[in-house]
């Protein structure tokens, strides 16, 4: 079970996109050379050079406009996917350390980043064509493991972003979504709040954001995962019990990762 | 802001109008979001759908240029619907006084007020003015029915705003409008307010002073003045613009909004008689009486042991200004482009990417002799001898380069828009050979200061009888270093000689406490009479950092300092009632405490009782002569009530309210007055598409800090011009593709973001169409990011301020190629 959860309100985002950047300067990653496609949205998708992205989409409804913000980034599964599926080839390529956060390693290079992207729901791990590695959101590990709170959640203006532990981020969500609903009646948490450590509430319907959430959920692999043997799901806490450290986890993944500029 | 950044969340409408908080004043939201909490209902009207109007609960939208009349429908709307809050007015405004009978409005005029003389384009303002009885006090109609009193003129006036008409003047569809109206007047009443953010968006027009008149008119009738969760507040475009204006960056003031002395003001009687303003009315608190004690301090503080009484202070060695001369950017730089500078100082500046006409800017600076950039970055200003068009062999400019601390490796304080002045540390040391702005400014005073003492010059006293305290001396009295400690001392003031005030002895040298205790006789100084106060006795009061609210209203009256004299809401005596009880009674800004006979809460506009305690009490509007707020402005150039215009540049052949197509008091350039290039093209079949310049969260001003950071350039890498759905077909422009935005006086290529966010304006029945583009490019850096939008904009100012209209000219977009 996940300690730590964040709650992303998209009601209150105003695509500022301070997290985004407060990502980048954390984790030392580098900026893409992007051009402007005629959106606001840059760099255009995640790549292991940016671990969380601010989609833009905008919705004409007869006279009505509607631009809706959606900050994509790994969704930490309390029973991640991407994790079952490495374990079946690499063990130790992806790790859970004991906050319940979801970690690549050095030995993802190993793994076949289609069967990975496709087991996850958020379509999030991405790969670096030249070294083969791969790079997603790591909750901020390092920070975490030093009191700290993740970087993009430490800058949010707005009050979009709340860190804290998962009972109650869990409560704050529905109490909030109380609230919401009275201004948006379609206003509602994802549905996947007790399988992930990073909690959505939108405001209007799904298909009004730019976002990737693939049928099979994170609860139908869990109930697979959990029909196998217990030795995969402790993999996690051997690879931490082995002394590396959260922190240098993430560094390695942050820093190592890139041939690009 | 009259009230400030925290006060957003006391607020029950929020208008965001001539501003993009969301995506230039990011942080405001933290404060809207709040606000939105508690129920509040979001406005946002602008031309193009933002990432503010994204958070609205209501967007409309408006015709660049058009706000006075969606303004001034909102006034009638107010007025006919009997939505203003009637004891506030009464109390508290000019409504009731009655007016010269002789003042005309544009009603009757063809669009001009009484007075108006068409050569010189200026108004002669004696009948905008009020009716006095035998003992010199105004006559009042306090039941505001007398056909001459302000009201009654104001809703004449404002009559001819109907919503069908604003509506084909701004395009804003009617239902909107009058929803808009709606919801914002629900707050005329007493426990409820409405605020108003805004910024470069209302004030860059030739009408833009009398733009946010009319919102402070509104803000008047509903009794949203000196209310928490009120006011009329200017978001501000840099951490310090504030600070900077306060401390006079601009031509016509001086640190503390005194007036800069004129020519014809040849001695400190003069200059003290012409500025300080006079009553009758034993009520008028009139605190502009006390200029004279503020500007003889400020001389002493400039002056120091060499301003003496027989010397005027030293009022003679002050800079003067010729009579009717303006010194304003516009003008400034029509001047350089006339040769008629040598030098020039860009400090911390890039004006051939910031200026209006930026092509003419550029040009100006090939006509120097030299130009000094001080800045932290490369800059389009610093490299203008080598940018497009440039021939460098025919540039004679020699340009110095001085590379600057940035603002977080310096100590000191920074104001911001809600007027805190708060005191930060350093946090680190600047590379290489970069310095603090004052140490070269101390480097280059002893310089300046010795070659006149070494060579007399033509008028040396202005600078080598001026004080330089601003470190500790060493041999030969000059600073060893600059310390901003001394610098914020100096500011505050002391008392030059023991002197006793209110009762109390105070030795020389001592602080002054606050601007209460300033003289007129030299015995005190403080280079700003505004931020007396700010570092005491006590210590420096701006490095306070109390997180303790007893106001619970977010005052925070222990963190940091807010001028003046620390009140946070400015005007807040207008938030009781008549006998000091607050018209909100869940929040509170001040309250009298009948027992303890004081005032409880934030610092109020002046301790006297409240105004059912007559003669001993004082009106609310201590700055005005009379006390009372001005719903009626005799002071503008341009009108004592504000009256739609078409911007100078415009897509339409007749203004729909008046015969006036622009504002009548706007200083006109031309190719035949001015310079070749202020041409404008108004209703051009060559230029039909309205066009507006704005900022994004992703890059600060033009882009000088920004452009070279590679994170934020990954988010906005290029140019880009919005566009609708409707327009780009009309042009064959598809999303994504380089395309070229043409002015008259220039044009820039830009990425085409075709959206829904931007649609084309029905106005009186004619399809107007307008484009938007941010101008935080530049030629210098990216490679391919384009350059300034300021390239397309006019050379032409607002009528009081003289602020370039970059927010509304023409344009054409076009395929590159065709």
């Amino acid at each position: 079970m996940g300690k730590y959860a964040a709650l992303v309100d998209v009601s209150r985002c105003t695509a500022c996109r301070a997290c985004q950047i407060a990502c980048k300067q954390w984790n030392e990653l580098p900026a893409e050379k992007t051009v402007n496609i005629g959106t606001y949205q840059n760099p255009p998708d995640l790549s292991v050079a940016t671990y969380t992205l601010i989609r833009f989409k905008e919705i004409s409804d007869k006279d009505e406009i509607r631009w809706n913000f959606f900050k994509d980034q790994c969704r930490h599964c309390l029973e991640p996917p991407c994790k079952e599926a490495a374990d079946g080839t690499v063990k130790g390529a992806i790790v859970q350390d004991k906050n319940g956060t979801v970690l690549f390693t050095e030995k993802t290079r190993l793994l076949d980043i289609k069967e990975i992207r496709d087991e996850c729901p958020y379509d999030i791990p991405r790969q670096d064509p030249n070294t083969k590695l791969m790079a997603k959101c790591t909750f901020c590990a390092d920070r975490i493991a030093d009191g700290m709170i993740p970087a993009c959640i430490k800058v949010c203006p707005t009050g979009t972003l709340t860190f804290g532990p998962r009972d109650k981020i869990l409560k704050m969500a529905n109490k909030r979504l109380k609230d919401v609903k009275k201004r948006f009646p379609l206003a509602r948490l994802m549905g996947d709040e007790e399988e992930v450590s990073w909690i959505y509430l939108i405001h209007q319907p799904e298909a009004e954001f730019q976002m990737t959430v693939r049928a099979k959920r994170p609860s139908t692999v869990a109930r697979r995962a959990f029909m196998k043997p217990l030795g995969a799901l402790v993999a996690g806490t051997i690879v931490f019990s082995t002394g590396s450290s959260p922190c240098q986890t993430s560094k390695v993944q942050s820093s190592r990762l890139f041939t690009r500029e | 802001m009259t009230n400030h950044w925290i006060d957003i969340r006391n607020a029950d409408v929020i208008l965001i109008m001539g501003s993009n908080a969301a995506e230039n004043h990011p942080i405001s939201f933290k404060w809207v979001n709040k606000a939105i909490d508690r129920g509040a209902t979001l406005l946002s009207v602008d031309p193009r759908f933002t990432r503010t109007s994204a958070k609205a609960h209501l967007y409309a939208p408006i015709r660049s240029g058009t706000d006075i009349a969606f303004l001034g429908g909102m006034i009638k709307y107010i007025i006919e619907n009997n939505r203003y809050f009637k004891e506030y007015v009464r109390l508290y405004t000019n409504a009731s006084f009655l007016v010269n009978p002789k003042f005309k409005m544009p009603g009757e005029l063809d669009g001009l007020f009484s007075g108006y003389d068409p050569k010189k384009r200026k108004y002669d303002k004696s009948s905008w003015s009020f009716q006095k009885d035998e003992k010199g006090l105004i006559k009042k109609d306090p039941t505001l029915q007398n056909p001459n009193c302000v009201f009654q003129l104001l809703k004449k006036h404002f009559s001819r705003y109907t919503p069908e008409l604003v509506s084909s003047i701004t395009g804003t569809p009617k239902d909107k409008l009058l929803k808009i109206y709606e919801i914002y007047s629900s707050t005329g009443k007493r426990g409820k307010a409405a605020t108003i953010m805004y910024a470069m968006g209302w004030t860059q027009h030739t009408v833009g002073t009398q733009n946010i008149r009319t919102m402070a008119m509104i803000q008047l009738l509903l009794g949203n003045m000196g209310v928490a969760g009120g006011g009329v507040n200017a978001l501000r475009g840099e951490s310090n613009v504030q600070g900077s204006t306060d401390h006079c960056l601009l031509y016509h003031i001086l640190p503390g909004y005194l007036k800069t002395p004129k020519a014809s003001q040849p001695t400190l009687k003069a200059y003290n008689d012409k500025y300080t303003p006079k009553t009758k009315d034993p009520m008028s608190a009139n605190w502009w009486g006390n200029y004279p004690k503020y500007s003889v301090s400020l001389l002493t503080s400039f002056f120091g042991k060499n301003a003496t009484k027989a010397n005027d202070f030293g009022y003679a060695w002050l800079p003067k200004l010729d009579d009717g001369q303006d010194a304003s950017w516009l003008n400034l730089f029509d001047e350089m482009y006339r040769g008629n500078f040598s030098g020039f100082f860009a400090w911390g500046m890039n004006p051939t990417c910031s200026g209006a006409n930026a092509n003419k800017v550029r040009l100006g600076l090939a006509k120097l002799d030299w130009l000094v950039n001080v800045n932290i970055f490369p800059n389009e200003t610093a490299e203008f001898w080598h940018g497009p068009g440039m021939k460098p062999k025919n540039i004679k400019t020699e340009v110095f380069r001085l590379p600057a601390a940035v603002s977080f490796e310096k100590e000191g304080s920074v104001t911001n828009s809600g007027r805190w002045a708060q005191w930060r540390y350093k946090g680190g040391n600047s590379p290489g050979d970069a310095w603090s702005d004052a140490e070269m400014m101390t480097g280059l005073y002893y310089r300046v200061k010795a070659l006149y003492e070494k060579e007399g010059g033509a008028f040396p006293d202005p600078v080598v009888k001026a004080t330089w305290d601003y470190g500790p001396k060493g041999p030969g009295g000059k600073i060893k270093h600059y310390d901003p400690h001394m610098v914020a001392k100096e500011i505050n003031g002391y008392f030059l000689k023991d002197k006793k005030v209110k009762g109390k002895l105070y030795k020389k040298g001592t602080l002054v406490p606050s601007f209460a205790f300033l003289q007129a006789d030299g015995s005190t100084s403080s280079g700003n009479w505004l931020y007396c106060q700010s570092y005491t006795g006590k210590g420096n009061m701006m490095a306070r950092r109390s997180r303790k609210d007893p106001s619970g209203i977010g005052l925070y009256l222990e963190w940091s300092w807010a001028w003046p004299v620390n009140r946070r809401i400015i005007y807040n005596r207008a938030s009781v009632d008549e006998n000091g009880q607050p018209w909100d009674k869940q929040h509170p800004v001040i309250r009298w405490d009948k027992t303890a006979k004081k005032w409880k809460g934030d610092v109020p506009d002046g301790g006297w009782a409240p105004l059912s305690a007559g003669k001993p009490s004082r009106y609310a509007f201590i700055m005005k002569p009379e006390g009372h707020a001005h719903i009626f402005g005799p002071g503008r150039a341009d009108g004592p009530f504000p009256e739609h215009y078409e911007p100078y540049e415009c897509p339409i052949e007749k203004n729909l309210m008046n015969a006036q197509k622009f504002n009548p008091a706007i200083k006109i350039f031309s190719p035949e007055t001015t310079s070749p290039l202020d041409v404008v093209f108004s209703c051009d079949p060559r230029y039909p598409i309205v066009a507006s310049t704005y900022r994004m969260v992703e890059h600060w001003q033009t882009g000088v800090m920004t452009r070279w950071q590679p994170w934020l350039l990954e988010t906005q890498p290029q140019l880009w011009v919005e566009m609708s759905k409707k327009l780009a077909n009309l042009r064959g422009i598809k999303n994504g593709e380089k395309i070229l935005v043409q002015s008259a006086r220039g044009q820039v290529e830009a990425v085409a973001i075709v959206t829904d966010r931007f649609k084309p304006f029905n106005i009186a029945g004619q399809t107007i169409h307008q484009v938007g583009l941010p101008w935080c490019f530049g030629w210098v850096t990216p490679r391919d990011g384009g350059d300034s939008a300021n390239l397309l904009t006019p050379t032409i100012g607002d009528a009081n301020t003289m602020i370039p209209e970059s927010k509304a000219f023409m344009v054409n977009v076009v395929r590159k190629g065709v």
